[in-house]
């Protein structure tokens, strides 16, 4: 064969043969094609476990109950029994250890998420106890004269 | 040639198991076809939303972003709720101010006064990632970043995403976002790291309602599986063929 010829097929062999050496060191030896075949399960496995270790934060009633049972009584015989401690409290994380206390959303605005008066016909939202938040004492913490925690007002 | 009775029946036999065989049962299996086979799961996550139900108090999306790290006030979000009071008169008003993230407080729809006698119906429509039986996101990756478990869930690899915004073209759903931290596709992951540890998905622990439900759809007793069997639940965009698993109760025409 010519050297013509030959010259740039050795370069293109070495080109092919350097894109495979390198492939070996850059592709993840776990990247493949796995359950749902090519079109939609070909990845890296190991990122399945990454995702499973994602740090929970937000730790549930459950959490809170044994040491904070004077107020966990209370709120689940009342109607908030439905809602999270952390939806006002935020996320628990590790606390007590971290964060040692927790920020308690007390503003107004918080409240109003549900019982702002919102007349909606074919929304659970109508039926919810509301108000007008521009006329019921407009700039107060509603906190001031209902206790979230026993929100029928009794004992207030 | 002498034909006896055995000779009849062993070659009736034989003929009748040859043409039952099915061909399916000789055929070679991929590497991957055995693996799945060998660690088959029962596991398909699905998610049932009641729209009648929901308030649109946001705490699902608050409790989305803290749990999930996406950046509190950066107009991003994996879910959010939407809107919708329909008048008497036909028109049609949606909105979704922050995703919905602190609630929904007043009458006005994007600047437009609202008489709540003209209203004729009015709901909450909470979205999120489908976990799309057929997810178009998944095919459109050119790396293999983003891809489907086997119990459903679609994830992305944030260290193999090259960030080239294909799957958040593709997704019908508008659900994929760039994560502003990370900067790469970033996505409802039905947060798989509850999941797996037996909790519930972090916005449905803080709907105070129940209207938004997560289930395994394999397990036939599971309260969601049962709903979505024997109600009459819909789909988002079901003509787009992805065969999305998020399922809704009360869903009306003008959700989109």
């Amino acid at each position: 064969m010519k050297t013509h010829v030959y010259r740039p097929l050795i370069v293109v062999l070495v080109i092919v043969g350097s894109i495979l050496l390198a492939r070996q060191f850059v592709v993840p030896p776990d990247f493949g094609v796995y359950e749902r075949g090519f079109m939609y399960s070909y990845y890296r496995r190991s990122n399945e476990k990454e995702w499973e270790e994602f740090k929970v934060k937000y730790r549930t009633k459950q959490y809170c109950k044994d040491c904070h049972s004077d107020k966990y009584e209370p709120i689940v015989s009342s109607k908030h029994k439905v809602i999270q401690c952390e939806n006002c409290h935020g996320p628990a994380l590790e606390h007590p250890q971290d964060p040692p206390k927790l920020t308690v959303d007390k503003s107004r605005q918080l409240c109003l998420r549900c019982h702002a008066k919102l007349p909606y016909p074919t929304s659970l939202r109508g039926k919810l106890k509301g108000v007008e938040p521009a006329q019921h004492n407009p700039g107060m913490e509603c906190s001031m004269c209902h206790n979230p925690h026993k929100p029928d007002m009794e004992g207030w | 040639m002498k034909f006896t009775r055995r000779d009849f029946l062993k070659t009736a036999l034989s003929g009748t198991i040859a043409s039952v065989l099915p061909l399916g049962g000789l055929r070679i299996l991929k590497p991957g076809e055995v693996r799945a086979e060998i660690e088959k799961t029962n596991v398909r996550w699905g998610f049932l939303v009641d729209t009648y139900k929901c308030v649109g108090c946001g705490f699902c999306v608050k409790a989305c972003k803290l749990e999930n790290e996406v950046p509190y006030d950066a107009p991003v979000t994996r879910t959010w709720i939407e809107r919708y009071v329909i008048l008497k008169d036909g028109r049609v008003f949606a909105d979704t101010p922050m995703g919905g993230r602190d609630g929904f407080v007043s009458l006005k729809v994007r600047e437009t006064e609202i008489k709540p006698a003209d209203i004729a119906k009015a709901f909450f429509v909470p979205k999120l990632c489908n976990q799309c039986e057929k997810p178009p996101c998944v095919q459109v990756c050119p790396v293999g970043a983003t891809y489907q478990r086997a119990d459903g869930v679609v994830l992305v690899d944030r260290s193999w995403c090259i960030g080239c915004g294909y799957c958040i073209m593709a997704c019908p759903y508008g659900v994929r976002f760039f994560h502003p931290v990370y900067r790469t596709a970033e996505k409802c992951t039905f947060c798989i790291h509850r999941l797996v540890k037996g909790m519930k998905t972090a916005c449905v622990q803080a709907c105070p309602f129940g209207a938004r439900q997560v289930g395994n759809l394999k397990d036939l007793n599971d309260p969601i599986t049962k709903v979505i069997l024997n109600e009459r639940v819909a789909v988002l965009k079901d003509e787009y063929g992805t065969k999305p698993q998020v399922y809704y109760l009360g869903l009306d025409k003008n959700v989109r």
